[in-house]
């Protein structure tokens, strides 16, 4: 029976076109709708995420000074900091927002395949930040364990909120991950079987690629996570011992006998890994897109980029342990997870090679989303050379425990894809609110928020090779290999922190009164090749394209072909003497 | 497969031109990439529970109690080792096959053999539930078997059964409600009014699936 593509239907279902109020905006089966409550439920956690990254470095600025901040908040904030940043914000961000915003669209489908589920995900995902955040309201607090939530201390008491802040956090994660499936189920049956006439493998935008291979890493990786938080949560509630060894806390013998720590290591970053890719991935295909159109010149090596983002999310299985050179592994494994860290850096430093080279000699227009862009390649170069310091057992052991790894992954994964998230909302945002956002405010924000993250983060290299120790609550006198500049350094990095944090309100108040006051934006600002801008109304109503699909003739790099009479050819228009073939590489056609 | 046939050369340069082909990667129903797709993340979901299961294994200080006497009946004085996990295996291998039959019928669009097959397959799977609580039981009350210790030896042993055995046994529990939802949609004529059987074999891959983890479970918990 062989099964016709939705691209070749005489008759396409018909469209379930709801009017109500509800319908289109609460329980929207709408994925742009579905798209933007993802991105205002994500973004809203993520300023409480920031709003503790600022009281931490309080503390840490101006240690003894700010008396509400007691040792366990800290650990509490950290903890908190952490999570909701890597998943209830990024994770969420990329794939439930973009993904579900640019999917479809970029595609040429009407919708993801299974419109209901895709409304499911949104809500599960809504249910595990209020569970999140139930933590902060239950007795003991939030746990207090580190991101990584490593046992044995994560359950056991003395760690803040080890009885029910765990168990909330896990049961969030667990939700979370429900949630995710629902939607990376249909991001990736969407990109593999509801894709428009013409639109082959390669000709898809590499936005799109990233978060392909980012939906299939986290279909993959969260397993381990769901299997980790279920077995925690029964060592905690039920007693038994998966992860908990013979210990004895606060003078007495637990009841756990015989569990092992260091597997809740392998299962946690078996995960945690991959995860680093599926923040990573999704900001490098958006990138790519980016620096092409507001560089005006096709993406450098178009080919090379889409395997080396399915290379990198092959090899992201099978480097996790290198998190883990200080857990008491046999060195041998060592070995092999360095080893195939430093194959990892190769296809990575093969994007960043092709990044620059789509910018040399062309016509950089130093938009908003450019200067992010441009930001991007910068923040994570930095944050990749670190990062094959710390890839090396032999340098890592000593600075594994220090700022030097704060630094890293705040530079390669912190900054470097929260860059990309606003390049890419001031990207789309006139497409998605049919607003222009202001310019003056965006570069404002561009420039307090990049020159303040080196502020914030080039400080810390420092301390970390001097060794100073992360996860500290504050240096006293009796550390005395702390020199006072690290105390002077904290001082600063506070400052600026609190700085780059105020500016994101700038960027708040600029998206909320460009949506309201804003010029009415061009359906194609940018004069993109990508079929989101091609529809037919801007916002794109539901359905996308009105009566009929497009269709795809070119892939979607076609900018400043030779003998056209505009510097770019948007991905549905045919073959003409007006509008020649471009520099496809490899589509049959 | 579009309307227009595609003429493809033959060998791998026929292979690379249809998997860079435009529209659709595989010529299937959505719903069934869908849980092709979601049964490769169950199978992590799996394979991690066992992996730690034979991590925990490994970690314990305290013996393995011996499955093959743990998991004994008695029969007319006989202890007969891993009888009733013997009948289970049998009965849940069964519904395979009447499941594999009910596609079969599917495609034959015969409303009420795929109805009686498929109610058949979900019969079995209760069956399997229901000896699996049976089990549970026995282990529980008669043999002091708790998920955080036991009296034969190492506290992981009870924790990994429960834990391994309860989450398959959630997914044959959920496999048997589809499979009942499916099958009563099939009697009432909704799929020949939809012009398409694929949701039966769509909940025949999940149903395959579940029992191709159960032959892992046994071969690693019960045999090893």
């Amino acid at each position: 029976m062989a099964f016709v593509a939705i691209a070749d239907r005489d008759h396409e279902h018909a469209l379930h076109d709801p009017q109500s109020f509800i319908r289109k905006y609460i329980w929207s089966q709408d994925h742009k709708v579905i798209a933007v409550q993802y991105a205002l439920v994500a973004i809203s956690i993520g300023l409480v995420a920031l709003t503790m990254s600022v009281l931490m470095r309080l503390q840490l600025g101006f240690p003894d000074t700010f008396h509400i901040i007691a040792p366990q908040d800290y650990y509490q904030y950290i903890t908190m900091h952490g999570m909701i940043m890597v998943i209830y914000l990024l994770t969420a961000l990329f794939l439930g927002g973009f993904g579900n915003y640019l999917i479809p669209l970029m595609l040429g489908a009407r919708d993801m395949v299974f419109p209901y589920l895709n409304m499911l995900s949104f809500w599960f995902y809504l249910l595990a930040v209020l569970v999140l955040c139930a933590g902060f309201f239950v007795p003991g607090g939030p746990t207090g364990a580190g991101w990584t939530l490593y046992p044995p201390q994560a359950v056991l008491p003395g760690t803040p909120g080890a009885s029910w802040g765990i168990i909330c956090m896990l049961a969030s994660l667990a939700i979370f991950i429900v949630a995710f499936t629902m939607g990376g189920l249909n991001y990736v049956t969407t990109v593999l079987q509801a894709r428009c006439r013409g639109m082959t493998f390669m000709r898809m935008p590499l936005s799109v690629w990233g978060i392909f291979m980012a939906s299939i890493l986290g279909l993959l990786a969260f397993p381990a996570l769901f299997v980790s938080a279920i077995m925690m949560a029964l060592d905690s509630l039920v007693g038994t011992s998966f992860f908990m060894p013979a210990v004895s806390s606060m003078g007495e013998r637990t009841v756990h006998t015989g569990g092992s720590p260091l597997l809740f290591q392998h299962l946690f970053w078996f995960f945690g890994h991959p995860e680093v890719y599926i923040v990573a991935l999704p900001a490098f295909g958006i990138v790519s897109d980016l620096l092409s159109t507001h560089a005006r010149r096709n993406i450098f090596g178009y080919r090379m980029m889409v395997w080396a983002i399915l290379a990198i999310g092959c090899l992201s299985f099978v480097v996790w342990a290198h998190h883990m050179y200080v857990s008491g592994m046999n060195p041998y494994f060592g070995f092999f997870f360095a080893t195939t860290t430093l194959i990892i850096a190769v296809p990575t430093a093969i994007k960043v090679y092709n990044w620059v080279l789509t910018l040399w000699r062309g016509d950089v227009h130093l938009t908003v989303p450019m200067l992010f862009a441009i930001g991007f390649i910068f923040t994570f170069i930095n944050g990749g050379l670190t990062g094959l310091f710390l890839g090396n057992v032999t340098v890592d052991v000593p600075l594994s425990g220090t700022y030097f790894v704060v630094a890293h992954f705040h530079m390669v994964m912190g900054v470097s894809p929260i860059l990309v998230v606003f390049g890419s909302i001031y990207h789309w945002y006139p497409k998605i609110t049919g607003r222009m956002f202001d310019e003056r405010l965006g570069k404002f924000h561009f420039w307090m928020t990049f020159l303040g993250a080196y502020a914030i983060f080039l400080p810390m290299h420092y301390m970390g090779i001097l060794g100073v120790p992360r996860r500290y609550y504050g240096y006293t006198d009796a550390i005395q290999f702390i020199p006072p500049s690290v105390h002077e350094a904290n001082e600063w990095i506070s400052i600026s922190a609190m700085i780059v944090a105020a500016t994101q309100l700038v960027f708040l108040y600029n998206l909320i009164h460009s949506y309201f006051k804003g010029p009415v934006a061009d359906p194609n600002p940018w004069r993109a090749t990508t079929l989101e801008w091609q529809t037919p109304d801007t916002p794109p109503k539901h359905g996308n394209w009105g009566k009929d699909l497009p269709e795809v003739h070119r892939w979607a790099y076609d900018y400043s072909v030779p003998g056209a009479p505009e510097d770019f050819i948007p991905q549905n228009v045919p073959h003409s003497e007006k509008t020649p073939v471009g520099r496809e590489h490899g589509v049959p056609t | 497969m579009s309307h227009e046939p595609a003429t493809l050369e033959p060998g791998f340069k026929g292979v690379t031109a249809d998997w860079s082909a435009d529209k659709q990667a595989f010529p299937v129903p959505w719903g069934k990439a869908m849980m092709w797709i979601f049964l490769l993340s169950d199978t992590f979901i799996f394979s991690c529970f066992l992996t730690s299961y034979m991590n925990v294994r490994m970690s314990t200080t305290a013996p393995w109690p011996n499955t093959a006497e743990v998991f004994a009946l008695t029969v007319g004085g006989h202890d007969i080792p891993l009888l009733l996990i013997a009948i289970m295996t049998m009965v849940l291998i069964t519904s395979s096959g009447t499941m594999a039959m009910a596609v079969n019928f599917g495609y034959r669009r015969d409303r009420k053999r795929t109805a009686q097959l498929m109610f058949a397959t979900a019969a079995l799977g209760l069956c399997f539930v229901g000896m699996q609580a049976f089990e549970w039981t026995k282990l529980i009350v008669h043999e002091g078997v708790r998920p955080w210790g036991n009296p034969m030896g190492a506290a992981q042993f009870g924790s990994s059964f429960f834990m391994i055995t309860g989450f398959h046994g959630m997914h044959v529990t959920g496999g048997v409600i589809y499979l009942s939802v499916v099958a009563s949609r099939v009697l009432s004529g909704f799929y020949d009014r939809k012009g398409t059987y694929e949701t039966v074999e769509i909940a025949g891959l999940y149903w395959h699936f579940v029992d191709l983890v159960w032959v892992f479970i046994f071969a690693f918990f019960y045999l090893w």
